[in-house]
């Protein structure tokens, strides 16, 4: 008889490691909270650095949702219980289900903008976030300012919620400046007459093509960068925003008004991912995602045996990064569930 | 006016809305790769020029974009015309005809006046 | 702007103010500055709130503007400020109430400190004893004078006489709320809806009628700066930021500014009378200069208190105009005279900077 896997969160990694797992003969639960699959893939038109459609890569996930792939919609995890090696899920319905190996694909959710109060997120009404960016684009409806006019100049923000201790965040969450190019040019795509700035602390073009993006962005597009981190935004009297920056180039403070200003969020772990987390009991690393058990070596497995990790749930990645490691993670619980001892090979420290 | 012993000072900070970009305006129609300028200071580290004096083209180019005023004649008879920013330049911006564009629209408007 | 998103921040800022019986400190420089407002302030909190707030003779200077100043060290300042607890404590008062922000902020500063490193409380404990013989409690509570006045503010808008609307229009009047940066720059949770939307001025605004300008340069400094006015050669860099803020917030045409800090309407108050001389430039709707106030003093003003009682002849911007919109009642005959009915003389300045200089 072959074995359960149970995969929590029908995301990009999870819906690409089911796949694998049931091209490999397993028997695959997925655990998906929502009504549907794709997570935060639904929520992006188009994607770095091809602007291909989000949807596209969404329908390709789809192909692999085999029939030897179940899916429990709108499943909210009870309780996880383990006895030997076998995993008992209860869910707040009332079902229970058996698994041989747990798959945690449980994802991030963006930095909560608000939290920057001097951005004034929630507050201003031209100040938005780059998902509130992509809300529009997949709505289909203009960019426009609150009072409905077209905006003369966007600005557009690094950085928010992201190398910023203060935010509670030191890491870098690898997207956003990417993802900043690609919306400066899909900005002037649509409005070519609007004046669009990034502000930048370092563009960390580290992707295959992202640096070809951000020289098309500002040879073909007229896109411009400004380097400096924003120390506050301001509402004009009309509504327009104030933005201050230390242009760091100039080396002197730079200040300028926008009449709409995208702030480029970043990833923080899901609840969902917390919540998970917490009820299996595994370690949390400094950054608060799932911890692997080893940087560089094991980064699908987790602090207890039989519990893996696949995507976002233990660091930021882009959705390329997310479809590799869930793969890589497909392969683990294979090898595992194949009687494989990963903790076989380990990590000698301090070898001279 | 009455002394009182000290004057208002001036602000330093680049009201980016209110300065005039002339000249930017001018190199990003006639010199295009100017545009392409990521700020990495290849140029300034190279220049014959700014390893004496404290001509820094870099900074000089930060500076047009924003409309930054600056006696911008005094500025480019530091440069030397050698070349050697274009050789070490990453992103292929014609550094050194951008010295003599600037030069070209500083004339044009001169006459203009 | 969308007033929710404020709310929901200042939610997250919340802060203990003591209900009763307050130790209160003077601030060293505003009775020069602005006589009547701690006078006020007590009148207040003795006579509409009927609340215990007591003050020692022996209270000294807590060495804040000499400490923000490179003159005094921060040992000195808090062997102090220590002091000032044994006189608190020796007076039987356990909830602090300093009139001054950056006392505010150098208490709040030391109090962190000893959190911090109980090793340097305990120096400093030695010090005082060996000083003085002293012995003291830390605070229970510690409140800024505007943070009680921003506790009661329901209360005193039962008791006013007046509010803050144009009498002419039936608008409420547009108000700029400027924030000492020692209030809760330093300690964001120390201050009344923390530091990058402060309530503690706004609420009091929003309660007596006022609307609350948001403008661009709000979170600037004054220009005080303590070290920065103190050498005049200096005072160039003073007054460019005191202007950044009037430039700023000229457009949306205020009538009154209020504070919460000594040298802020001090400053905000003087430096328009200086650019004017300078620049001829006056900031205020219709040609004329901003009047700037205290908390205190309007507070004082909406209770019905007499303008020239709570010291208002003593500011360089004249507040005339403003008490004529919210239609406050006072003789012009007796704002320079003294408590007896004397006069003091008048000052040299002409009545109004925009008649002096033609602006008008």
């Amino acid at each position: 008889m072959s074995k359960n896997v149970i995969v929590i969160g029908g995301g990009i990694a999870g819906m690409e490691s089911s796949a694998y797992l049931a091209a490999m003969g397993y028997n695959v639960t997925i655990l998906e909270k929502e009504g549907k699959l794709g997570g935060h893939l639904l929520k992006w038109e188009r994607l770095f650095p091809t602007k291909r459609h989000g949807k596209e890569v969404l329908e390709f996930l789809s192909q692999g949702i085999s029939e030897h792939v179940s899916i429990i919609y709108h499943a909210d995890i009870e309780n996880i219980e383990r006895k030997d090696q076998v995993f008992n899920v209860h869910l707040s319905k009332g079902t229970s289900l058996k698994a041989d190996a747990v798959l945690i694909a449980t994802g991030y959710e963006t930095f909560d903008a608000r939290k920057k109060e001097e951005y004034g997120y929630g507050i201003y009404d031209n100040v938005i976030t780059s998902p509130d960016l992509e809300e529009i684009f997949l709505s289909g409806k203009g960019i426009r300012t609150a009072s409905g006019k077209v905006p003369q100049r966007i600005g557009l923000v690094h950085c928010v919620g992201s190398r910023d201790e203060k935010a509670g965040n030191i890491y870098c969450s690898k997207v956003c400046c990417v993802t900043g190019v690609k919306q400066a040019i899909e900005i002037k795509e649509k409005l070519s007459q609007t004046e669009v700035y990034c502000f930048y602390m370092d563009m960390r073009m580290y992707g295959f093509h992202f640096e070809e993006l951000y020289k098309e962005a500002q040879e073909k597009w007229g896109v411009y960068f400004i380097r400096g981190r924003l120390s506050e935004s301001c509402e004009n009297a009309d509504g327009t925003i104030v933005v201050k920056v230390e242009d760091t180039l100039a080396g002197k403070p730079l200040k300028m008004t926008v009449d709409l200003l995208v702030l480029l969020v970043g990833f923080v772990p899901s609840e969902g991912t917390r919540k998970i987390g917490e009820l299996l009991g595994l370690s949390f690393n400094s950054n608060r995602f799932i911890k692997s058990a080893d940087e560089h070596t094991m980064s699908n497995v987790s602090s207890e045996p039989g519990i893996f990790m696949a995507g976002t749930c233990t660091s930021p990645r882009t959705i390329a990064n997310t479809i590799m490691d869930a793969r890589s993670a497909a392969a683990t619980v294979a090898s595992y569930l194949e009687g494989y001892n990963i903790e076989k090979r380990t990590i000698h420290r301090n070898l001279k | 006016m009455k002394d009182f012993g000290y004057t208002i000072n001036k602000d330093r900070q680049i009201n980016f809305d209110r300065t005039d970009k002339w000249i930017y305006e001018y190199l990003k129609k006639h010199e295009p790769s100017f545009k392409l300028c990521i700020g990495c200071g290849t140029c300034t580290a190279t220049c014959s020029s700014g390893n004496f004096t404290d001509f820094n083209l870099r900074r000089l180019f930060t500076l047009i974009h924003r409309g930054y005023k600056l006696d911008m004649k005094d500025e480019i008879t530091k440069c030397m015309l050698c070349g050697k920013c274009i050789m070490v330049c990453p992103r292929g911006v014609n550094t050194r005809n951008i010295i003599l564009k600037i030069n070209e629209v500083i004339e044009n408007r001169k006459r203009k006046k | 702007m969308k007033n929710e998103g404020k709310k929901l921040i200042w939610k997250e800022y919340q802060k203990e103010i003591a209900d009763n019986k307050y130790y209160y400190v003077r601030s060293c420089v505003r009775q020069n500055f602005f006589p009547g407002a701690e006078t006020t302030f007590l009148r207040i909190m003795r006579e509409v709130l009927e609340k215990d707030i007591y003050e020692n003779p022996s209270h000294t200077t807590c060495t804040g503007i000499g400490y923000h100043s490179d003159i005094v060290p921060l040992d000195t300042a808090m062997t102090v400020v220590a002091r000032q607890f044994a006189i608190m404590t020796e007076s039987g008062y356990e909830n602090l109430t300093p009139s001054c922000i950056t006392s505010f902020g150098l208490y709040t500063e030391i109090l962190d400190t000893w959190h911090h490193f109980p090793e340097v409380e305990q120096k400093i404990r030695g010090l005082l004893k060996k000083a003085t013989g002293r012995e003291f409690q830390i605070p229970k509570n510690l409140s800024h004078a505007s943070d009680l006045i921003f506790k009661f503010r329901k209360e005193i808008a039962q008791k006013a006489k007046y509010t803050l609307i144009n009498k002419n229009t039936g608008k409420p009047l547009k108000v700029v709320d400027h924030i000492g940066c020692h209030y809760a720059k330093m300690f964001p949770h120390k201050g009344v809806g923390g530091a990058e939307y402060p309530y503690v001025l706004a609420g009091m605004i929003e309660e007596w009628g006022g609307e609350v300008i948001d403008y661009p340069e709000r979170r600037h400094c004054c220009g005080f700066g303590f070290r920065q006015y103190l050498v005049q050669a200096n005072r160039g860099f003073s007054i460019a930021c005191s202007q950044k803020k009037f430039e700023s917030m000229a457009g949306y045409e205020p009538d009154m500014i209020i504070t919460n800090c000594p040298g802020c309407p001090m400053f905000l108050d003087r430096w328009q009378y200086a650019i004017s001389e300078m620049e001829g430039k006056v900031y205020g709707p219709d040609g004329k200069p901003i009047p700037v106030f205290t908390f205190e003093e309007v507070a004082g003003l909406v209770l019905g208190y007499d303008p020239w009682d709570i010291g208002l002849q003593v500011h360089q911007v004249n507040t005339e105009p403003l008490l004529d919109k919210i239609g406050i009642t006072y003789d012009p005959e007796k704002k320079y005279n003294n408590k007896f009915g004397k006069s003091m003389g008048k000052p040299v300045i002409p009545e109004s900077l925009c008649e002096a200089h033609g602006i008008l």
